[in-house]
């Protein structure tokens, strides 16, 4: 086998176990954070601190009756919950995970892809995500999931605008869409949520409106929709939505990381070599938990939305915010100040 | 390798285009049109113009069929209506369209007499296509943005609703505030 094809295949081995890994773990983040925030123990009958709950929950996930309702629409039933998965397991690929390694005087980027293209790839692959909650809500033949469909659709569109803006405006004074540009681009001046803070919180609420996280989780709303899209989905599928929930929320901590906070880079700590491969993998993986703690103590600190304040939020203030902000980079970045 | 990718996406394109038209769902159909335009993503991209590619997903397929099928789902549209109820103005609209697609294939095959500039990297790179379009075509460039900005604002006019005659409570959400 060509090198540069055993290099790609490590380089898809090493994000995509660890994109699979961060379920389980998330898993029992979120039930322990959550009991943790409400004063309660949360699940502690399995091994040390229920460390073994999230593999009993996948156990369990695998030998449930899998239902499929009679009326609904079979082909498109089947299909969305693998379409939840797909969108994170490629959107990871464009993220740098550390230094261009040589090894034998040829040099490997770390990272699955190194698109020139690569974050407008991320963003592209990652609107696609929408169509699993949408086809999961019109297959299933039941009010409840409809709606949910209804306010997923409705909701990713306004908040990928602002998320966009957010985006091309780190893009700006980078002048690349490599990701691996923008971390080296931090490298060498500062982390770039310093100079744009305005983007990065229009990026930061914005995630939580892609991911369908509280308190942008009106789609699932389980006090007005039973459980929204996935009401009729049951055992592996239902988990399918589940972990496709986690995978998107690791591959949006890790671009967000990567654009506003030097990626897979320390400051003043130059990585190079194989030590600096795996020292960079351990940095990007610690700001990724980070961002994934973030997620899970705003789910459980903030109240639900209403729908119209969600609508409003996203088009009336982030838009406009994100738009001042692209404004603000492009001038600032035309005075050479950036 | 090249051409085995190119051949798959193309026939893929055309197929999945055919079940656009064909199919009788309109939700099927819209996901067909997904695809469709997926493949000719990847065409863009084996072209060399992965910007174009990127856009095309990040556009059509990530933002605008969802919108058609939201609009699908708010008025649970399942079948296909009766392909007899002609709107008013739809056989000049089909006329129009006609004259322009004939236009375009005619200009094609003007073109292709003569031969085309090699497609460089320069020209499809996003600096290539910026340049291109704030340059050469700035007038049609504007035109078509001015275009944008009338749909818009005509959208808008046709949404909003005439004021509302009577006192309003204060407090209480005004009726398109609600959810649809």
């Amino acid at each position: 086998m060509a090198p540069s094809l055993i290099a790609t295949l490590i380089n898809v081995a090493v994000m995509l176990g660890f994109v699979l890994t961060v379920v389980p773990v998330m898993v029992w983040v979120e039930r322990r954070g959550s009991a943790l925030i409400q004063d309660r123990p949360g699940p502690n009958r399995l091994g040390p601190l229920g460390l073994i709950q999230p593999l009993a929950d996948a156990l369990k996930f695998m030998f449930k009756e899998d239902v499929t309702p009679n009326a609904v629409d079979k082909p498109l039933y089947l299909l969305a919950p693998a379409l939840a998965i797909m969108p994170a397991m490629l959107t990871i690929s464009v993220i740098p995970f550390g230094p261009d390694l040589t090894i034998n005087g040829r040099t490997y980027p770390l990272a699955i892809t190194n698109a020139p293209a690569g974050v407008l790839l991320f963003l592209a692959l990652a609107s696609l995500g929408v169509y699993s909650l949408v086809l999961a809500g019109y297959a299933s033949n039941n009010k409840f999931s409809l709606m949910g469909a209804i306010r997923a659709s409705a909701q990713m569109i306004s908040y990928e605008l602002a998320l966009t803006l957010a985006v091309l405006a780190v893009v700006i004074p980078v002048g690349s869409f490599n990701p691996a540009d923008i971390v080296a681009y931090q490298r060498q001046h500062v982390w770039m949520f310093i100079p744009e803070i305005l983007g990065f919180l229009v990026f930061l609420i914005a995630s939580f409106a892609e991911t369908n996280r509280l308190p942008f989780d009106l789609p699932e709303a389980e006090s007005e929709l039973v459980a929204g899209f996935h009401t009729e989905y049951s055992a592996m599928r239902f988990a399918a939505f589940f972990m496709g929930e986690y995978m998107s929320m690791t591959s949006l901590s890790a671009l967000g990381v990567t654009l506003y906070f030097g990626g897979w880079s320390l400051p003043g700590v130059d990585l190079h070599g194989w030590i600096g491969a795996i020292v960079g993998l351990l940095v990007l993986v610690a700001k990724i938990a980070f961002c994934m703690a973030v997620f899970v103590w705003v789910r459980w600190s903030f109240p639900r939305f209403r729908y119209d304040q969600l609508m409003r939020l996203g088009w009336k203030v982030l838009l406009p915010i994100a738009i001042v902000n692209l404004i603000l980079i492009s001038a600032l970045t035309l005075a050479g100040v950036l | 390798m090249e051409t085995v990718i190119f051949l798959l996406f193309a026939l893929l394109a055309v197929a999945s285009s055919l079940v656009v038209v064909l199919h009788k769902n309109p939700v099927y159909s819209t996901m067909s049109l997904v695809v469709t335009l997926f493949s000719v993503a990847v065409l863009f991209v084996l072209l060399g113009a992965p910007f174009i590619g990127a856009l095309q997903v990040l556009i059509y397929t990530g933002a605008i069929l969802v919108l058609f099928l939201f609009v699908l789902m708010l008025l649970n549209i399942t079948r296909e209506e009766s392909a007899v109820t002609a709107q008013k103005g739809q056989l000049a609209a089909a006329v129009l369209g006609a004259l322009v697609f004939g236009g375009m294939l005619l200009l094609l095959v003007l073109e292709a007499r003569r031969p085309l500039d090699p497609m460089t990297e320069e020209l499809v790179s996003m600096k290539g296509l910026a340049r291109s379009l704030f340059t050469e075509y700035l007038l049609p460039f504007e035109i078509v943005g001015l275009l944008l900005l009338v749909a818009v604002i005509g959208a808008t006019v046709v949404a909003r609703r005439p004021p509302q005659p009577g006192p309003t409570v204060s407090g209480l959400e005004t009726p398109e505030e609600i959810e649809p």
